[in-house]
């Protein structure tokens, strides 16, 4: 499977090559500034890295085994990868794509968050009911910090004041002070909850819950639910509607909401909080990623191998592109 | 294991003091800040969760391979209360677990009024149905909520059920239901129906039928097992004549105990697969389930136990935390609180195969995905796609609604 996408990639920019052969240095020069996407294949142990300008997959990096969660450095020179069947956090250069260097992660990473200066890494280790803080830099263990059943999702807030991990089992966001590491606050939210994200504001905490089906909006200025949406698709079972992966757009305004085996994201106005639009995608959406200027929102769909393009102005899937076997995670650097 | 859990409740007290409350961090600090109102903290609430568990008849012969651990069921228990401490620490809730083992020929009852007697007020039954409906009735108008893990007799569901008492044990009819679903979309549809010599498993053959008429397969045989409690030995000679029925695409297994269900494969006269209580398996749980977060679970029971999650060790997890996920709502462990939040709609209890587990009003019948799964692999989980429903594909095994025969009280 890999190879073969390797050697279909491979075909096509030969092709690319003898056609464009004039134009080469410009093109050169646009695969030097074209934003790539970085996907982990969780079952193909594998990143697929896509050109977003040609859409096309330009290279498969082999990872450690069941690579998870995935993220980018401040400056997009690194990508951050969990492991998680090999416990251990592997950081790959976002141009050679080479490994760069392995961290320490703690047993069974599965998600994590970089603060927004880029250190330390927080880590989700799911196993063991505790979230791993990490410098980037020099690989020490700054904290471990006891959580819930099954911790999961991490989110920061922009300031980098508060960080917030998701027990799947515990139903909680539990809320971490970043100055002193504690938890601060629990809160209560429905079943499995999977991914905690900020408006770029610091104004709103979104927080997903794939078995409850709904997503809490929570305001950090008191850590109260100010709204729990729930989804209604006309002609898709309750039980399939399963959010997890949210991406929220820098002027706050839009949120995109991945529903799981509903096969669908949900387009949501962050003021009203009502959903305003459902977009069909591949099968069993998990993560979403915007590339840097956010013309475009990638969505992993775990079970159909592909991702979904999709042009956040006009709200329309445009094109989906085939990777790995079970599309996990995916970040976009410039 | 007792001490390890008292330990664990301790751990989690302490923790809590430093990690809930804002407050106490504050005690730290020089300038004195306003302390939290104390509604906001609610009082620290136990919930004493009792489990009783009589050993079931011992098989006439045991396979190396499924011989059952010592601690089956009791070891999922004991997670689920782990893992509850893990969760209720952050809210001040502390869980406990208390544990009476009772012998083939013992009697329940006694061990049962005990564990209510000393506070229990959430009880775990893993006992025989006439057993548990004495227990019912002896602590009937108690203030204690029985929970059978154990028991799969659907008449427990039906004309004998009680109102205090919730079933987390999927009932037979669940079961076949899951399986027979999954051999319609295989197209299977004609099968061959072989009977073990137990009251059980008449009652399983009776779901079997059941099923079967419910889903549109056809019993085009049916046999009684006569060839003695272990025909190990003989297997060879004496399942190719005793598959001799014509023509059939699969043959169902009635053999709780494991008599003979896992001689017959590879020795029937035509080359056909096996399903049922050996083969392919209708399961609450198995150890090769990972999706959905199961093999998160798994890694934890493994973790506590050194051993593999068994169905019995799951629906102990399942019991204790049913009572836990509603005690995180309530915040409290007055059972009439509890009950109603185990019966509101939007009371969920997660385990692990997609979609949330709640239970029927009607019945008292944890719905839930069901498993069917050979010795090394889950196959799929059942509900399958194409049976629909109006409120809850869940609903289309087991008793829905306008089958029930159950009058609460």
């Amino acid at each position: 499977m890999t190879r073969r996408i390797l050697l279909s990639a491979g075909l096509a920019s030969m092709a690319g090559l003898m056609v464009l052969g004039e134009s080469l240095p410009a093109r050169a020069q646009s695969a030097q500034t074209s934003p790539r996407a970085f996907i982990s294949n969780e079952r193909d142990h594998t990143l697929s890295v896509v050109d977003m300008d040609s859409l096309k997959v330009i290279e498969t990096i082999k990872t450690g085994r069941r690579p998870r969660g995935v993220t980018a450095s401040p400056d997009g020179k690194l990508i951050y990868v969990a492991a998680s069947d090999d416990s251990r956090v592997e950081v790959y250069d976002s141009k050679t794509f080479k490994l760069v260097k392995t961290l320490r992660s703690g047993p069974d990473p599965e998600l994590f968050v970089l603060a927004p200066s880029g250190n330390p890494l927080y880590i989700a280790n799911e196993d063991d009911n505790m979230v791993t803080v990490v410098n980037v830099e020099n690989n020490e263990l700054i904290a471990e910090i006891p959580v819930g059943v099954e911790p999961e999702g991490m989110g920061v807030s922009p300031d980098g004041r508060y960080m917030v991990n998701t027990s799947e089992t515990t139903n909680m966001a539990h809320v971490v002070d970043t100055k002193t590491n504690e938890v601060i606050e629990n809160i209560l939210v429905d079943s499995r909850p999977r991914i905690a994200e900020f408006r770029k504001d610091g104004k709103q905490l979104w927080v997903s819950a794939e078995v409850g089906g709904t997503v809490s909006v929570i305001d950090p200025a008191n850590w109260q639910i100010v709204k729990k949406i729930s989804f209604d698709i006309p002609g898709v079972n309750k039980d399939a509607i399963q959010p997890v992966g949210v991406r929220i757009t820098k002027d706050g305004k839009k949120a995109f909401v991945a529903l799981g085996p509903a096969n669908r994201v949900a387009v949501i106005d962050t003021g009203t909080l009502e959903v305003e639009k459902y977009l069909l995608v591949g099968q069993r959406v998990w993560q979403l990623a915007f590339t840097p200027d956010e013309k475009l929102l990638i969505s992993t769909n775990g079970n159909s191998n592909d991702i979904s393009i999709i042009d956040v102005e006009s709200e329309k899937v445009t094109k989906s592109v085939a990777v790995g076997r079970a599309p996990w995670g995916v970040v976009v650097v410039q | 294991m007792r001490r390890m859990v008292h330990a664990a409740a301790a751990a989690a007290v302490l923790a809590m003091a430093g990690m809930t409350l804002p407050a106490s961090a504050q005690q730290e600090s020089p300038a004195p800040a306003a302390p939290k109102p104390a509604a906001a903290i609610p009082a620290a609430q136990t919930f004493r969760i009792g489990l009783v568990r009589q050993m079931p008849p011992q098989p006439p012969w045991i396979a190396p391979l499924t011989a059952p651990p010592e601690n089956l069921g009791v070891a999922g228990a004991e997670l689920g209360i782990r893992d509850a401490l893990t969760s209720g620490r952050f809210l001040k809730l502390d869980y406990t677990l208390a544990t009476e083992v009772v012998p083939t020929d013992g009697d329940p009852l006694p061990a049962a009024q005990k564990l209510a007697d000393a506070g229990n007020n959430y009880i775990l039954l893993d006992v025989p149905a006439d057993q548990l409906l004495r227990i019912a009735d002896a602590l009937k108008g108690k203030d204690v909520l029985l929970v059978n893990v154990g028991a799969p007799d659907d008449s427990l569901r039906q004309a004998d059920c009680r109102a205090n008492v919730f079933h987390v044990a999927p009932n037979r009819a669940m079961l076949t239901d899951a399986l027979a679903q999954f051999l319609m979309t295989k197209r299977w549809r004609n099968w061959f129906l072989f009977v073990g010599r137990t009251d059980g498993d008449k009652l399983y053959a009776e779901a079997v039928r059941n099923s079967a008429r419910k889903f549109g397969a056809k019993i085009v045989a049916e046999k009684v097992w006569d060839y003695g409690p272990d025909a190990r030995a003989t297997a060879q000679s004496e399942v190719p004549r005793a598959t001799q029925v014509g023509e059939y695409d699969i043959l169902v297994i009635a053999d709780e105990q494991g008599e003979f269900g896992d001689i017959l494969p590879y020795n029937t006269w035509l080359a056909r697969p096996t399903a049922g209580t050996q083969g392919l398996m209708p399961l609450a749980w198995h150890p090769t389930m990972e999706n959905w977060g199961a093999s998160q679970l798994q890694s934890r029971f493994f973790k506590q136990h050194q051993r593999m999650m068994l169905p019995l060790d799951f629906q102990m997890w399942e019991g204790v935390f049913s009572i836990a996920s509603a005690g995180m709502k309530t915040r409290s462990s007055e059972v009439e609180k509890i009950r109603a939040q185990i019966l509101s709609p939007e009371y969920d209890l997660p385990v692990f195969k997609g979609v949330a587990a709640s239970f029927r009003p009607w019945d008292h019948q944890l719905r839930q995905p069901i498993l069917l799964t050979h010795a090394t692999n889950t196959v799929t989980l059942s509900p399958q796609q194409a049976y629909l429903h109006q409120h809850t594909p869940l609903d289309t095994l087991g008793f829905d609604k306008p089958e029930s025969k159950c009058k609460l009280n």
